[in-house]
Parts: C-alpha cells; sequence; structure tokens
C-alpha cells in the first residue's frame, strides 16, 4: 500500500465530517451519460480508452439518464439535437452536472456566424457547470475539465443555504 | 468515352430534344437538359449499350440566383428569370467514364420529374435537395424532410440565397 499505511496507526477508524464523506464519494465516481454528438465524441472517447483512462477517475459510460451524474456535451448542438439533449438532462436524477467540451458546446464555434442549425452555446438551452475550451479539446483538456468538477463537488454543502 | 461524344449520341437519339454544352466554367463540361426530357435521358444513359452509366455518384440542388431586373409595363422594376438547378453526377463502373447533367428550374415552379426509377439512391438526395432548396421532385415514392426538423418552418429553405435566419426556433435563439 502506498499513503494511508502510513497516515493511520489504528485501521479501524477514521473521523471525518459526513459532508466530505459523501461529497469525496460522489467525485469519485461520476458516471456520465454515454452519448456524443461529434469530432469531440472522439476525443471522448480517446479520454475513456486505456491510454488516457477516465475510469481512474470513476468516470465510467452508462447508457441510460437514469444512471448518470454528468452529461458531456460533446461536440455541436444543432437546433434539432438540443431538444433531445434537454430531454436527456431532464431524465437525469439530482444532483446533476454538466461539461461543455469544445467550442461549438461553448459558443457555437465555427458556426457561429451562419450555422442557422447550430444552437450558439448549449448554455442557452441546460445550465454548464464547466466549460472545456478547444476544437475539439485534447484529452488532457478534458481531464482538467473534469478535475475542475471534481473540486466543484469537492465544496458543496449538505447544509440548507439562505 | 467523352462528354462531347455522350452528347453526339444523345442528340441523334433525341432529335428533338434541346441540348446544351457548357464548359465555359473551370470545370468538367456538363449537359443542360431540358427537365421535360430528364427522366428519357437518364434512362437512355443507363441502357444504352456503349454508355452504361449505372451509377449516380451524387444529385445536388443550386440556387442560381440569377434574377434580372425587368420593367413592367408601368416602369415598376422587377426580379425575374432567376432559377434553382439540379446537377446529376454520373458514372460507369464498366467504362468508367463520367457525364454531368444539369436542369433549370424556374423559382416559382421549381419541379422535375424524379429520377428514384432510374438510379435507386437518388431517393435520399432528391430529399435533401427538397429539404433544402423546395425542389419538388414529381413522382418520388417518399418526398419528406430528411435532415431539417419535421416542425421547421414550411417555404422556409436553408440554402436558398434569400434565406434569413429566423429569430427563433421552438424558443431557442438562432443569431449568435
Amino acid at each position: 500500500m502506498g499513503l494511508l499505511d502510513q497516515e493511520f496507526s489504528d485501521s479501524n477508524i477514521v473521523i471525518a465530517k459526513s459532508e466530505d464523506l459523501l461529497n469525496w464519494a460522489r467525485l469519485s465516481s461520476i458516471w456520465q451519460l454515454s452519448f456524443g454528438l461529434a469530432c469531440c465524441a472522439i476525443e471522448m472517447m480517446a479520454t475513456s480508452a486505456s491510454h488516457y483512462d477516465f475510469d481512474r477517475f470513476g468516470v465510467i459510460p452508462r447508457p441510460s439518464p437514469r444512471q448518470a451524474d454528468v452529461i458531456l456535451i460533446s461536440g455541436t448542438v444543432t437546433l434539432k439535437m438540443a431538444t433531445r439533449i434537454k430531454r436527456l438532462y431532464e431524465q437525469m436524477p439530482d444532483p446533476k452536472y454538466i461539461i461543455s467540451m469544445g467550442s461549438c458546446a461553448n459558443c457555437g464555434g465555427p458556426y457561429w456566424e451562419h450555422g442557422y442549425h447550430v444552437l450558439k452555446g448549449i448554455d442557452r438551452v441546460i445550465p454548464v457547470d464547466v466549460y472545456v475550451p478547444g476544437c475539439p479539446p485534447r484529452p488532457e483538456a478534458l481531464l482538467e475539465g473534469l478535475l475542475k468538477l471534481q473540486e466543484k463537488i469537492r465544496h458543496e454543502t449538505l447544509r440548507r443555504t439562505a | 468515352m467523352t462528354p462531347e461524344e455522350t452528347l453526339e449520341i444523345l442528340k441523334n437519339k433525341f432529335p428533338d430534344s434541346e441540348f446544351t454544352y457548357d464548359n465555359e466554367l473551370p470545370v468538367d463540361a456538363y449537359i443542360i437538359v431540358n427537365p421535360k426530357d430528364l427522366l428519357d435521358v437518364c434512362f437512355f444513359l443507363r441502357d444504352e449499350e456503349n454508355l452504361q452509366f449505372d451509377t449516380l455518384m451524387n444529385l445536388s440542388g443550386v440556387d442560381d440566383n440569377n434574377a434580372t431586373k425587368v420593367k413592367d409595363e408601368e416602369g415598376n422594376e422587377k426580379l425575374e428569370g432567376r432559377t434553382l438547378s439540379v446537377y446529376y453526377h454520373l458514372h460507369s463502373m464498366k467504362f468508367d467514364h463520367k457525364f454531368y447533367l444539369k436542369v433549370s428550374l424556374p423559382i416559382e415552379k421549381p419541379e422535375v420529374e424524379s429520377v428514384e426509377s432510374v438510379w435507386k439512391c437518388a431517393d435520399w438526395h432528391e430529399r435533401e435537395a427538397y429539404d433544402m432548396f423546395g425542389i419538388i421532385f414529381l413522382n418520388h415514392p417518399n418526398l419528406i424532410r430528411i435532415l431539417l426538423p419535421y416542425d421547421w418552418e414550411d417555404g422556409s429553405y436553408p440554402l436558398r440565397k434569400d434565406f434569413e435566419t429566423p429569430e427563433f426556433y421552438n424558443g431557442m435563439k438562432i443569431p449568435y
């Protein structure tokens, strides 16, 4: 074993705040909705594959929105698709997160002017937690986006706010 | 066989029809066919022993945007003569020669016979031209939208030159 065996003398009890524990559990098993749109989806698949290994962060694709924690908007969102994405998002159970991947999903990308059929940013339809820039972003960038999302979850609270 | 030779065969076969040969553009020469002759010409090109154009490589619509200003009796200017075109790119597997056809249709009534009965693959190509330009293919087996959503506004054709992007689609703002 690596770090933990040097940290604790007694191996039975670990004291932690329930909030930290719950957040740690949640951020360590972010299941993504198995869903891809365009060329960004190829990078997303590369990130899932063995070389970059999304699974080491606990990210595995789930083929059902009802068992997914995060939806990765990986590519150009057409108006026709946007209504479907909204429905998928609404079918996901709370708490749910959205990573917008690549220029198209962020702001329309190369289709910003003449794309009569392209939604200029997925945040016009559903709320985004992390934007990953790039066209398409490299797997490292997507991993960075996921770490940003993990940081966000780590600091969430169970307490009622406001 | 060169396009010129194919054109000669066509002219001999259809003496009453009009064929225009165009090689002015820096692309492969194409032949302009009268829309009413199109289906017969296509069947002939496919079945003729020495031609055998058995493959439709591509079928695409084009907005020529070629309207000219005309003055009517009262002196008001108006635009006339704008056409939509359909291009047919043919290829023969057997002889490895190619041939390009074009039909021009008036924008007020863009109707042409479907060539789905000649080459099966024309089905989806024609649906795309219908979707994007509003070209009506007569006797097409299933002329419905293929790319745009079914609730897209009727009479709004995105690839026509005078198309203007609508403000909203289903409550989603479209312009940047």
